[in-house]
């Protein structure tokens, strides 16, 4: 912890903000593709499913006085997991909602995601939507089964940011998550994500709002 | 707690001598009946009785031409038939006047094969003429001829004896006889017997000098080439490919299929499959039908099916929580081996849904399809199951492995755990090199080897844990310490962070490609789903503190130094290699496997012997303290006393002496070197 510089000791007018991402999506879709992509810029064509939930960090620079870093939760898209969602949303600043648009179903599994983001979450979480393996897509196009515009419409709806994305070619990742990074508050943060200390962006405490509902267990 | 769970474990799975729940059964009506018949019996044909059972490979086919005659046994052959190829070669007639003429340590035997006590330890009495006293081992060898005991012998004789009283028993031989395959030519059982019965078995003075022959020239080859062998072993682990849609390569994957030595089956009771090692279920569904129906008949007659034997292939039936886990081997395992990989198998499906929700699902509906509650585990499934066929020394052994480090290191690792401990901890291990390091645990609760093998399998064997090599969070239930609910897992791999000073990149997040074999790792288990951070916190102030006080580089030394090659334990040893168990610790130590068994076949090959010893002195009616045993290959010996459990091989030319002298060093390296090797008590709160 010693060895971690604190925020406060970055030069003059620079930004430095910290914030909490959490990916959801059925499994399958390439939830981990996505991170592994953004995190290492690497990609495997065969991953194993995501056991529990992985937790990692990758920091991007906006501009060259701001510096935003994610804490990202990476989580299993089982059903048996479900239950453990809210812990990983719960205080969550953004999400990204995850489909396959060579799926057609898992768009609906998303609309659940984000319905219940919309009401469990943070008030303020920013969502956005990533129809990703837009590379099959582009080889077949036959693939498509959820349609762009459609995919759009219910973003716009929703007010989610919306990407397609491909981690295997890497097309829309960073695209995805730097626009995230626009759209959170940076300026109106204040202390609470600006780093200060190791644990300042993180809160365990339960939101007031009940967190329990429908979170709970859909076995 | 702990240990009596163990030991209780050992005698139910490998009958160590005591008595336990199963043979105190009173026999069941097949088995009785099948006794005296041997052959008009419909059930004859599998063994019906939890017992480990004989298995003859040569043996087998006989005996199902011979004794299965009802519907659904002839099922089974028919089965069989079309999975094991090709037929066997022609026996000798006469296996007992051949039998009586190849070895001489047999003879003896022959007169007295009524006995009940005789002919279940008589391959071992003539085998094994060390006496151990209290300095060691001290060899009186009256009987060997030439220190050569032929498999044939021992296949006869079981043959002998399969007619008798205790022939589905008769476990120790059994195993003998079922190394053959797997140590000579695998599961090949034409090149198998064609050697073994087709040259032999005509001039046995001729075998006999062959055999001999082929010692001295294979001096320095404890494991001589088997091609046969070792081209279907590097297919084993190999994927199919799916039948295509116009079915045009449905026999060649039919075929493919069919040479797997091993194939782990999981299905409900009422016949969904749920898992598969190898095939899809364009495959394996008329298997599954097969076997369901097989089980489900003697389930009927409130009589479970436990295991039975077709050509060469082992079947072995596990039924638990409306599942049956079925284990179809030939690499020569006994039944009892086989039932713990099964076991370990159904704890992984525990693992991951908990014992009652597992009986939630099928009691409100039989019919259910676990394969959706259990998406994501067949990696682990499959991981566990390559482990068991590449073979397993903590698995044969049901112990764990440590790696070895000073004890005052050792105690300062320790120390340091206690220290940085938190409150939601209930275990906290340190891994290096897939090895234990240092575990701290509440007094109440030791950390069960089973569970271990579970977090080991999944975080060493599978790709799932360290997905783009973060932190993770892993809900999972370890059946050994409560099979009814979740625990909560924080894995964090370190290797990355040794070097890294700058702070945005603390957590182990950025750097890639190094070997998880050899990384270290601290898991921190707790029973709050809600303490990520806590642990995680623990998990730094952890990995500070070993910096600091140079735990962390003492580790990292030890794991590149990696297991002792077998001449630093025992110098100018002509041990190859040996696993010494401490049963007290629930821990073994081994050497290295190199430099003589690189390579999976070779492994493989090595762990065969291994399982045969295993087996030998596990056997429930044998009693056997020491076991030594001969082949073409090797010499090798078990040796088990309350304390501990060894066993090791020596090349084929070495001495008896010369082997029972590096068993006595070795023995002395463990006792000296007990608190480097092994963990005791460890950091207990």
């Amino acid at each position: 912890m010693a060895a971690r510089v604190p925020a406060s000791a970055r030069a003059g007018g620079a930004r430095f903000a910290q914030f909490k991402l959490v990916l959801l999506g059925e499994s399958a879709v390439g939830k981990s593709s996505l991170v592994l992509r953004f995190v290492k810029d690497q990609f495997d064509d065969y991953r194993e499913s995501t056991i529990g939930a992985a937790f990692l960090t990758q920091t991007i620079a906006l501009d060259e006085n701001t510096t935003v870093k994610f804490e990202i939760w990476d989580t299993a898209g089982q059903e048996r997991y479900k239950s453990l969602a809210p812990m990983y949303y719960r205080n969550a600043n953004c999400a990204v909602v995850v489909y396959d648009i060579s799926q057609a179903q898992s768009l609906d599994k998303a609309k659940a995601w984000v319905k219940e983001l919309q009401r469990q979450a943070n008030e303020n979480i920013v969502i956005a939507l990533a129809g990703n393996k837009l590379d099959l897509v582009t080889e077949n196009p036959s693939k498509r089964a959820i349609q762009t515009e459609d995919a759009e419409t219910y973003a716009k709806e929703a007010g989610l940011l919306f990407f397609e994305t491909s981690a295997k070619t890497s097309e829309n990742v960073r695209e995805l998550f730097t626009e995230i990074a626009k759209k959170l508050p940076l300026d109106q943060a204040g202390p609470r994500n600006i780093r200060s200390g190791p644990r300042a962006g993180v809160d365990l405490r339960p939101e007031a709002s009940g967190t329990q509902g429908a979170g709970a267990c859909s076995c | 707690m702990e240990e009596s769970k163990e030991s209780q474990k050992e005698s139910g799975q490998a009958g160590n001598g005591q008595p336990s729940p199963e043979s105190s059964k009173p026999r069941t009506p097949e088995q009785e009946a099948r006794i005296p018949g041997n052959g008009g019996n419909g059930s004859s044909g599998t063994n019906v009785e939890g017992r480990e059972e004989a298995q003859d490979n040569a043996l087998v086919a006989e005996t199902i031409s011979r004794t299965v005659h009802s519907k659904d046994s002839s099922e089974i052959d028919r089965e069989s038939s079309a999975e094991t190829p090709p037929p066997l070669p022609p026996r000798p007639v006469n296996l007992e006047s051949t039998d009586a003429q190849n070895t001489l340590h047999l003879s003896g035997k022959q007169a007295r094969p009524k006995l009940q006590s005789h002919p279940t330890t008589a391959v071992s009495l003539t085998d094994i003429s060390t006496q151990v006293n209290n300095e060691g081992i001290r060899e009186t060898y009256p009987s060997t001829t030439g220190g050569l005991t032929s498999p044939l012998s021992v296949a006869s004789q079981f043959n002998n004896r399969f007619g008798s009283p205790k022939s589905s028993e008769t476990e120790d031989t059994a195993s003998i006889k079922s190394y053959v395959p797997t140590l000579e030519t695998g599961g090949d059982v034409e090149s198998l017997l064609g050697e073994v019965l087709g040259n032999g078995q005509q001039d046995p003075a001729w075998r006999f000098m062959t055999a001999q022959g082929e010692n001295q020239n294979a001096a320095d080859e404890l494991l001589p080439e088997d091609a046969a062998f070792e081209k279907d072993f590097q297919k084993e682990f190999k994927e199919l490919e799916a039948i295509n849609a116009e079915g045009t390569n449905e026999e060649a994957v039919l075929d493919a299929w069919t040479s797997r030595m091993k194939h782990f089956l999981i299905l409900s009771a009422a016949g969904k499959p749920i898992y598969s090692r190898h095939g899809d279920d364009n495959i394996t569904s008329g298997y599954i039908g097969i076997i369901q129906t097989i089980i489900s008949f003697y389930q009927n007659a409130d009589d479970t099916l436990k295991s039975f034997t077709a050509g060469d292939v082992k079947f072995v039936v596990l039924s638990k929580t409306s599942l049956y886990l079925v284990a179809i081997s030939r690499l020569g395992e006994s039944d009892g081996q086989l039932r713990a990989q099964l076991e370990a198998l159904y704890m992984q499906i525990l693992s991951t849904l908990t014992l009652p929700r597992l009986q939630t699902i099928f009691s409100n509906r039989p019919s259910s399809d676990l394969r959706r509650p259990l998406s994501g585990t067949e990696p682990l499934l499959s991981a566990l199951a390559d482990t068991f066929t590449r073979g397993s020394p903590p698995t044969l052994l049901s112990a764990l492995e440590c790696l070895r480090l000073r004890k005052s290191h050792r105690q300062v690792i320790d120390q340091t755990l206690l220290k940085t401990r938190t409150e939601n901890l209930l275990y906290g291990l340190i891994v290096a090199g897939g090895r234990l390091v240092s575990v701290v645990r509440p007094k109440k609760h030791s950390l069960h080897p089973s569970d271990l093998q579970l977090i080991f399998n999944m975080l060493f064997e599978t790709e799932g844990v360290k997905t783009a090599g973060g932190e993770n969070w892993i809900p999972l239930c370890l059946p050994g310490f409560n099979n009814t609910g979740f625990l909560y897992m924080y894995v964090s791999f370190l290797s990355a962070k040794e070097d890294e000073n700058e702070d945005e990149s603390q957590r182990p997040s950025t750097s890639s490609s190094f070997n998880k074999e050899e990384e270290v790792a601290v898991l921190l288990i707790s029973p709050k789903k809600e303490s990520f951070y806590e642990m995680q916190q623990m998990r730094d102030d952890v990995v500070e503190q070993l910096q600091k006080n140079g735990s962390m580089d003492l580790i990292k030394a030890a794991v590149r130094r990696g297991r002792p090659h077998v001449t630093d334990v025992v110098p100018g040893t002509v041990l190859r290699h040996f696993l010494y168990k401490s049963k007290a610790n629930v821990q073994f130590a081994m050497p290295s496997f190199e430099p003589h068994f690189k390579g999976l076949v070779a492994r493989r090959k090595l762990l065969s012997i291994y399982h045969t010893l295993h087996a030998n002195v596990h056997s429930k009616i044998s009693h056997l303290k020491v076991h030594y045993c001969v082949s073409r290959d090797s010499i090798s010996l078990a040796w088990t006393t309350p304390l501990f459990e060894l066993y090791c091989v020596a090349g084929p030319s070495a001495s008896r002496g010369a082997l029972a002298q590096s068993a006595n060093k070795v023995v002395q390296w463990a006792r000296k070197e007990e608190e480097r090797i092994f963990i005791i008590g460890g950091a207990v709160f």
